[in-house]
């Protein structure tokens, strides 16, 4: 097994980096500050992080009023409180208004497995994709975390960055450039799409060359934007493959596999598959135990591309 | 004395405000009357004699202090006050809620003076306090001011904010309570009841006046009195009445968005015009 990495770490370095060459950016954090791997930048950047305490709906805000006054805040916290405890914050101060406002998701998904369903954030996207004026990435790999915050910080207005807590694997070389909006083949093929974000893109990864060793040949796409989203990617992979499996760590209802599932219904459709959660709660048990629960492992996906070949 | 007149002309600005904020609501046929009406007094003081230093010509200077229109179903006294204090032409205010006006029916950023796009209740004191925390952080000299509605409070983001203003000792802060007693349906008191009010605020580590906020001369002796102590965020109660200036309309919950019919707004008119000296 590769090397696993928590992209927390490259996300923190990332920041601090960043803050080093920029004055304007600030972090704010909900008494999280050691969760999101901030410790560092806490003491190298002591005025410029901010913990406002278990207050989500006030550090949103402040947030967006910060940027008012020339800031450029990143807003880290658990998805799971970031998102839902503040989602009005983030459609009418962040969004609506229009601030330069990075909010940083960490831990998303089924990270916090064993908590239970408080903790998980398995609707983020979902929530967060139906907001107007709201850029979503969620990276796959350190390297990929990286440059997305670079990216974030490049862009001007407000952005979700979803940070995975658990161990991934390297996806991609390291001449990848991440750009925001554009899709990534990480593999050729002809016969199916795996199209995947986050946590699983290695498995749709490790699901391809399952499939190639049966002498079926997928293609592999890393769409880290969910939104917005690459359609011409998308209208490419449904015109030359016929087919297109979609996996997250999320919902299946209204995330991801929805995202490109909008995209292909209305412009050539074929069969899918959307794997995610599928509209339960999920149970306790460790992040690794709760993908194998809900089929999001390589075998889980090369079994749904395998049907949809019929 | 030049405090006297001062106060006179600005009483007389903020009930011309006022008969073309009643004007504008008949037009529409929307608006939230009473609430209106109550703050005139406060937004006539900020924008029309110097409290808040903002250029109409050039709305977006980064060294301008910040004014967060919390109560956001204001938003027809706020277009009027900006119009009046020149941010856009006065002609424009007849085209509020219109189909796709820029005046919509709660503040946004696309109307120059606009900071937020509020209209949902407690949101304005947290981004007021990220403002000010911003300028603290640049040792800037400009200043925030954010207005909230009273039934407002019953939203807890605000105590959030609250204790955050407080630690990070945000003295360059305001915020002004349009203490008019009324939320929606009813007086406050039997809903969610708010007193002690001022104790809350001073608990919570504020630095409180409370002021008559109709009272020209005391609303200008207490901006001109911030910051009321070093260290502390500052906050202005202040007591008004729903509906202020017109007789009918004053402290009656069924004007929160009533409209004004045009025999009511000629009724209304004549009486604003009356209290012009």
């Amino acid at each position: 097994m590769s090397e696993l990495h928590d992209c927390r770490k490259a996300f923190a370095n990332t920041v601090e980096e960043l803050a080093r060459r920029d004055p304007r950016i600030v972090v704010l954090s909900n008494d999280s500050v050691s969760s999101a791997s901030l410790s560092h930048f806490a003491e190298a950047f002591p005025g410029r992080l901010f913990n406002v305490g278990i207050a989500e709906q006030n550090m949103v805000g402040m947030a967006s009023g910060m940027a008012n006054g020339g800031k450029m805040p990143f807003v880290a916290a658990a998805a799971c409180f970031l998102t839902g405890r503040a989602l009005e914050q983030i459609k009418a101060d962040v969004a609506y208004t229009g601030t330069n406002v990075k909010l940083c998701g960490v831990s998303p998904g089924l990270a916090y497995g064993p908590l239970g369903g408080t903790h998980h954030s398995i609707e983020d996207i979902a929530w967060l994709r139906a907001i107007a004026n709201m850029t979503i990435i969620v990276p796959a790999d350190p390297l990929e975390t990286e440059q997305a915050v670079r990216a974030a910080a490049d862009f001007v207005g407000p952005v979700y960055l979803r940070i995975s807590r658990m161990g991934v694997p390297v996806v991609h070389t390291a001449d990848y450039r991440f750009e925001i909006g554009k899709a990534v083949r990480l593999r050729d093929g002809n016969d199916v799409t795996l199209a995947a974000c986050g946590t699983l893109v290695p498995r749709a990864l490790d699901a391809a060359a399952m499939l190639a060793a049966e002498g079926i040949q997928a293609r592999v796409l890393n769409i880290a934007t969910v939104k917005p989203i690459d359609r011409e990617a998308i209208i490419a992979a449904a015109v030359e493959t016929g087919g297109i499996v979609t996996a997250e760590e999320h919902t299946i209802y209204g995330g991801f596999g929805s995202a490109v599932a909008e995209v292909v219904a209305t412009t050539h459709p074929v069969p899918m598959r959307i794997l995610g959660v599928p509209g339960v709660f999920a149970p306790t048990g460790s992040p690794e135990f709760l993908f194998e629960h809900f089929g999001l492992t390589p075998q889980g996906i090369h079994d749904a591309a395998l049907e949809l070949l019929g | 004395m030049t405090m006297l007149n001062n106060s006179q002309s600005l009483h007389n600005k903020a009930y011309e405000i006022r008969q073309r904020n009643l004007i504008m609501i008949h037009e529409a046929g929307g608006g939230h009357t009473g609430g209106d009406l109550s703050s005139a007094d406060i937004l006539a003081a900020l924008y029309l004699n110097g409290v808040l230093h903002v250029d109409p010509q050039n709305p977006r200077d980064p060294e301008r202090d910040r004014f967060f229109m919390s109560k956001g179903h204001g938003s027809g006294l706020l277009y009027t006050t900006l119009a009046f204090a020149g941010f856009f032409p006065e002609e424009e205010l007849a085209t509020f809620m219109k189909p796709l006006s820029r005046l919509n029916g709660h503040p946004n950023v696309h109307v120059p003076g606009v900071e937020a796009n509020t209209g949902a209740l407690g949101h304005g004191l947290p981004m007021a306090v990220g403002a000010a925390l911003a300028a603290k952080m640049d040792g800037a000299a400009w200043r925030t001011f954010v207005l909230t509605g009273d039934g407002e409070l019953q939203e807890g983001s605000n105590w959030e904010a609250a204790m955050a203003a407080a630690q990070h000792q945000l003295d360059n802060l305001t915020l002004i309570i349009d203490r008019n007693r009324f939320q929606m349906v009813d007086r406050t008191e039997r809903i969610i009841g708010l007193e002690p009010l001022a104790d809350k605020w001073r608990a919570f580590g504020w630095a409180v006046q409370e002021i008559n906020g109709h009272d020209h001369d005391e609303i200008m002796q207490t901006f001109s009195a911030i910051p009321f102590e070093d260290g502390k965020p500052n906050c202005v109660i202040a007591y008004t009445h729903k509906g202020e200036g017109v007789s009918f309309i004053k402290d009656r919950a069924a004007w929160h968005h009533r409209v004004p019919t045009e025999e009511e707004l000629n009724t209304a008119l004549e009486e604003l015009r009356g209290a012009v000296q």
